[in-house]
């Protein structure tokens, strides 16, 4: 695989605090990465100093075969950060003629990425007249411009009404079907779960997790059950190895599993007890709760 | 060098407020030199015409036309100051950062702007002197012309350490009216420091020391025309000669403290997070 990213050992300290520690991960060619982590984890951090805005303490990074400076690798990476940032009294495509200046690109470009976004009608329009929605959409055109090798989001919905989340997604969706490599800062799970097929998790800014999604907790999933026999149900689960923590909440038992086991099976061997079952659901934790596991653990 | 300037010109040109400080700083001084070279009655009790003064004749018109023209450099320090302060309060830098302008580019990119206005505007104060000078000087040869042009040589390097002080000021204090305060009270520094030097000391050594201070040396680079043009109705009066010229050493102290203030307006952006 083709690294994009690399990222050893980095280390950046605001004073006393410590943003980013000890950070390493490789990104690599045609994933689509999330970054997770709660607010103030470092994620806006490691971004700003791959980014050549934020200077890094220690350790060291490097974009594509590591031959290239940091400025002249960033014009083949788009990158969106935090809000969009343009000059108020220019219009969308004055603002876009000015990226492409610093990136080196046709003119010819600005048109077609704004079709893109769905703001070829407003293009003459001042940015400083733009909702916030179409300004996060002008900044991702702007991103786009260069046909960038990876695009980099951080929070790319924060603040939009369920419209603009909405749209962003959908162009963010359409982005990465066409096997451009996507990096997205969020501590929105469900859009990453939406789109990621990799992740790294941080929390106060030392790595938890990086690889793929559905490896992110050593899990086989878990029951949840409902019965008119709980004393027994939960003593036999209690005798029973293949099952770990058992939760018991207004009647529906939640028990988690230690091996696989089939969901078939299991019914059979409760109906062989004489245990009926009036509710089985067999579930593997969702992103967020894999997440909060993890980030409570640790 | 040409794709960093019209980076920058296009940042500067659709920006209404510095497009009007910029034609004011150039088309003012154009505007009062080229008003007092005409004949003025002023409410019919007399007529003024500097003229005939002599104050138009080659070569002293450089002196005199220089020296003006440089108390405007204000309208232009605001708009360098401005486009400093803009860059941050927009968070543009930072986005003119992550699009892959290096930090050496983006002070590179206001330093070769502060070096093409310097030298429009000394270019459009050559020229209107030139004509002012044809048309009223006494003297025409063309010797006596090119004497003493080093006062244009002289005033393009004034502009050009006196931008790059307000460039450095700029990144130091992120926004422009901090900058123009600053500005100010170095100004006003300069003047406590050279006080108390010549309290502790003689006046004649603190104003050699005073002529390295920043302002004060790009002051120096053009001094005073009114006693010069005093001197020429009075050739007589000893007391009255003073030294106007232009001097080598001037210019490189004005220009060593331009390249300081550059190399640490890149160095400021360096070290900074954004």
């Amino acid at each position: 695989m083709e690294p994009i990213l690399t990222i050893n050992n980095l280390t950046k300290k605001f004073g006393y605090l410590t943003a980013v520690k000890d950070l390493s991960f490789t990104i690599n060619k045609g994933n689509v990465y999330g970054i997770l982590g709660p607010n103030g984890s470092g994620k806006s951090t490691t971004l700003g100093v791959v980014l050549n805005v934020v200077n890094k303490t220690n350790g060291n990074f490097h974009w594509f075969d590591g031959n290239t400076s940091t400025h002249e690798a960033l014009k083949k990476v788009g990158a969106i950060i935090e809000r969009p940032n343009f000059y108020p009294y220019m219009t969308a495509s004055e603002n876009l003629k000015l990226v492409c200046k610093i990136k080196g690109v046709d003119y010819s470009k600005i048109d077609e990425k704004l079709e893109i976004v769905g703001l070829l009608e407003r293009k003459d329009s001042k940015f400083k007249t733009y909702s916030l929605g179409m300004k996060q959409r002008l900044a991702i055109a702007s991103a786009l411009l260069n046909d960038p090798e990876i695009l980099i989001l951080d929070e790319p919905t924060n603040g939009l009404d369920p419209q603009g989340i909405h749209q962003i997604r959908e162009i963010i969706k359409q982005i990465a079907a066409k096997g451009t490599t996507i990096l997205l800062a969020s501590h929105l799970l469900d859009e990453v779960e939406k789109v990621c097929t990799h992740v790294v998790v941080l929390r106060k800014g030392k790595k938890l997790y990086s690889g793929r999604v559905d490896e992110m907790i050593s899990s086989h999933g878990f029951f949840e059950l409902k019965t008119n026999k709980e004393q027994e149900l939960l003593s036999f689960l209690e005798q029973d190895k293949s099952f770990g923590n058992i939760k018991v909440e207004e009647g529906l038992i939640t028990a988690f599993l230690n091996e696989p086991m089939s969901s078939e099976d299991f019914n059979r061997k409760l109906f062989d007890e004489g245990i009926i079952l009036t509710h089985l659901v067999q579930r593997k934790e969702s992103l967020e709760e894999q997440f909060l596991q993890l980030t409570d653990n640790n | 060098m040409l794709r960093l300037l019209n980076l920058e010109l296009q940042k500067l040109l659709l920006n209404r407020t510095s497009k009007i400080l910029i034609f004011v700083s150039f088309i003012l001084p154009f505007f009062v030199i080229l008003l007092s070279s005409l004949k003025i009655n002023v409410f019919g009790f007399f007529t003024l015409e500097l003229g005939e003064l002599g104050v138009f004749n080659f070569p002293i018109i450089w002196h005199l036309t220089t020296f003006f023209a440089s108390q405007f450099k204000f309208f232009f320090a605001i708009v360098v100051v401005s486009m400093i302060g803009n860059e941050y309060s927009n968070k543009t830098i930072k986005q003119n950062l992550i699009d892959g302008l290096s930090k050496k580019e983006f002070i590179l990119s206001k330093f070769y702007t502060i070096v093409f206005f310097s030298l429009v505007s000394t270019i459009l104060i050559g020229l209107i002197s030139i004509c002012i000078g044809l048309y009223y000087s006494s003297y025409n040869e063309f010797g006596i012309i090119i004497q003493e042009t080093n006062f244009l040589l002289a005033y393009f390097v004034k502009l050009i350490g006196f931008f790059s002080l307000c460039l450095f000021f700029g990144m130091l204090v992120k926004r422009s009216a901090f900058a123009l305060a600053f500005l100010f009270i170095l100004f006003i520094l300069e003047w406590i420091v050279f006080g108390l030097m010549a309290w502790k000391m003689d006046t004649d050594l603190s104003e050699k020391i005073q002529n390295f201070f920043p302002l004060k040396s790009m002051y120096k680079l053009i001094d005073q025309p009114f006693q010069r043009v005093a001197m020429t109705k009075f050739p007589d009066k000893g007391e009255l000669v003073y030294d106007y010229a232009v001097h080598w050493h001037e210019i490189f102290i004005v220009l060593g403290w331009t390249a300081l203030f550059v190399f640490l307006s890149y160095r400021l952006l360096k070290k900074r997070d954004l």
